[in-house]
């Protein structure tokens, strides 16, 4: 075989490897985004689905109070829960990391993620359970004689993001331990050296050394609470709608495709600004 | 005042007991009420009493989603498998123009929520006149864990491992021969670890099998429908059911995949 014969088979190899997935993405990734983008520019009438193309979906999301409301509710609910799931995992991954011994530090994170492990759907409603009026929270409240009459705490707002934080202080305390873990002890030993203290080294090099760990966590926090439906519909009761709710509503009730796909690319837009916004340390972190 | 180290380490540790207890709060309260004698899972408990176990597992729509769970994510599970494991092969072992953009676009879908993608499959499904089914679920499944399988297994597929490629195909290998006798069991571990992940991502999968199936569904899309009925001691012991497979998926996979080579057979692997 001569170089170039070789060269036209391997790359004839090459692309028979790649391919099957390639046709796979293409056939159920980006042709069903393509249908949703164009789906999102016909309307729905009363006599069925209207093929003319504008933008009249879009306008009418800011022409609708209800559906900003759920856009804002979204993006209040996933910042909430961002920042207290960021500020309740720091610091047991820096125990883990740095207090825990080395051989149980494996233990004691599998431990932390065990929750993980039960049903999505069920997480949820075990949360119901434990928030319920005569659940096990407000038994214990008004038995001990804290409280006099038990919280509404069930079909709140709060329910949803104590739901979403016991999800997400998992998963940050997974990015920011393995963060923590890389960073070479000689960084602590050299700012000793230079005479700062505990404190000083952790706000001014530790903690700097750790925010691609934090940020890399509350991007995908980020973009798993705001794209949820589950959560808020089984904790959140039906006062505040969030925009995945509203969409489900387009579907489920009204069978309106296209204003559901238009709400969908708006969501995706949002966490595309986020993304853009968060760039420089998600690329930081692959470097 | 001033915390001395041994202040901080006790502190430290309060804190994560206490964290921890909200980790195990709902997931306890969950399993202990599956044990509940009385109609009510809330306080107080007056059990032990199996009966919603039973219950369950006289419920034929229940046990009939879960085997259909189990198929979907089995199955599916191979499709993305296999397809992240070829591209990840051709990518790393073959020079391919435009390569950096091709591999954005397989792993483009584990940046889209998973609510997106699922209402895409269902309108383009809705226009070809295709019914939604397990299969449509199975496909919503693999196009979620196929860019999932592909980073796994492209992250593990070294230089280390091209040496031996190359001397198989010295001694005569072709490249299929190398790529299933050679490439594929040295990369067993990834594979199986990719496999495993996408089945519990796939057997735990809600809006996607909710929006794609009709008859048929999946387990957590019938849980759905039983939390209708409100708090029910069926959907803990369903709960718990569900918890106790995937615990002992992730017990297999430590004590098999993921076991911590010994120093002396680090040494003779090497």
């Amino acid at each position: 075989m001569t170089t170039h014969e070789r060269a036209a088979h391997e790359r004839r190899t090459a692309w028979r490897l790649v391919l099957p997935a390639m046709l796979w993405t293409l056939a159920f990734f980006v042709v069903p985004f393509a249908c949703m983008v164009a789906m999102s520019l016909w309307q729905r009438t009363g006599a069925g689905l209207v093929r003319t193309w504008d933008l009249q979906n879009y306008a009418s999301f800011f022409a609708r109070p209800h559906f900003v409301e759920g856009l804002v509710n979204s993006l209040e609910i996933t910042v909430a829960v961002t920042v207290i799931s960021a500020l309740l995992a720091y610091p047991l991954a820096w125990f883990i990391a740095e207090r825990v011994p080395e051989r149980w530090q494996r233990a004691a994170l599998l431990l932390a993620i065990l929750p993980f492990w039960t049903s999505y759907v069920v997480r949820s409603y075990a949360w119901t359970l434990v928030l319920a009026g005569n659940g096990i929270v407000n038994q214990a409240l008004v038995g001990s004689g804290l409280i006099d009459r038990p919280l509404d705490i069930a079909s709140t707002r709060t329910a949803t993001v104590i739901g979403f934080v016991h999800f997400f202080v998992m998963l940050l305390t997974l990015t920011i331990y393995a963060n923590l873990k890389q960073l070479s002890p000689n960084y602590a030993r050299a700012a000793a050296d230079l005479g700062a203290s505990r404190v000083q080294t952790f706000i001014h090099v530790i903690g700097p050394l750790t925010v691609p760990g934090v940020v890399v966590g509350a991007f995908i926090t980020f973009v798993l609470c705001i794209g949820d439906y589950v959560t808020p519909q089984i904790l959140g009761g039906n006062n505040e709608l969030v925009l995945p709710q509203i969409i489900m509503q387009q579907i489920g009730r009204r069978a309106d495709f296209p204003a559901a796909s238009a709400l969908a690319i708006i969501l995706m837009l949002v966490v595309t600004a986020v993304y853009a916004a968060c760039a420089r340390w998600l690329r930081l972190e692959r470097a | 005042m001033r915390i001395g180290p041994a202040g901080v380490s006790w502190l430290g540790g309060l804190y994560a007991a206490l964290l921890y207890g909200f980790i195990f709060l709902p997931v306890a309260v969950l399993v202990l009420f599956s044990f509940q004698g009385g109609r009510f899972p809330i306080p107080p408990f007056n059990g032990p009493s199996l009966k919603w176990y039973e219950a369950v597992l006289a419920d034929d729509r229940l046990v009939q989603a879960l085997v259909n769970s189990l198929a979907v994510a089995f199955l599916s599970s191979v499709v993305a498998c296999v397809l992240g494991f070829l591209a990840a092969y051709g990518f790393a072992r073959y020079r391919l123009p435009g390569s950096a953009l091709q591999r954005a676009l397989i792993t483009a879908p584990l940046a889209v929520s998973y609510l997106i993608i699922g209402m895409g499959l269902l309108i383009t499904f809705n226009m070809m006149g295709v019914p939604r089914s397990l299969l449509t679920v199975g496909i919503g499944h693999a196009v979620i864990n196929t860019p999932l399988c592909f980073a796994i297994i492209y992250s593990q597929m070294g230089a280390h491992q091209v040496n031996v490629e190359r001397a198989a195909r010295d001694l005569g290998a072709s490249d299929r021969q190398v790529m299933w006798l050679i490439t594929a069991p040295m990369l067993a571990p990834a594979i199986l670890a990719s496999y495993f992940l996408s089945v519990t991502f796939s057997w735990d999968e809600f809006i996607i099998a909710f929006l794609l199936s009709r008859f048929d569904v999946t387990l957590p899309v019938e849980i759905w429908s039983l939390l209708r009925s409100g708090l029910d001691p069926r959907t803990n012991a369903v709960g718990s059911i569900v918890f106790l497979i995937s615990i002992l998926v992730v017990v297999v996979l430590e004590a098999t995949v993921f076991r911590r080579p010994r120093p002396d057979d680090r040494g003779r692997r090497a």
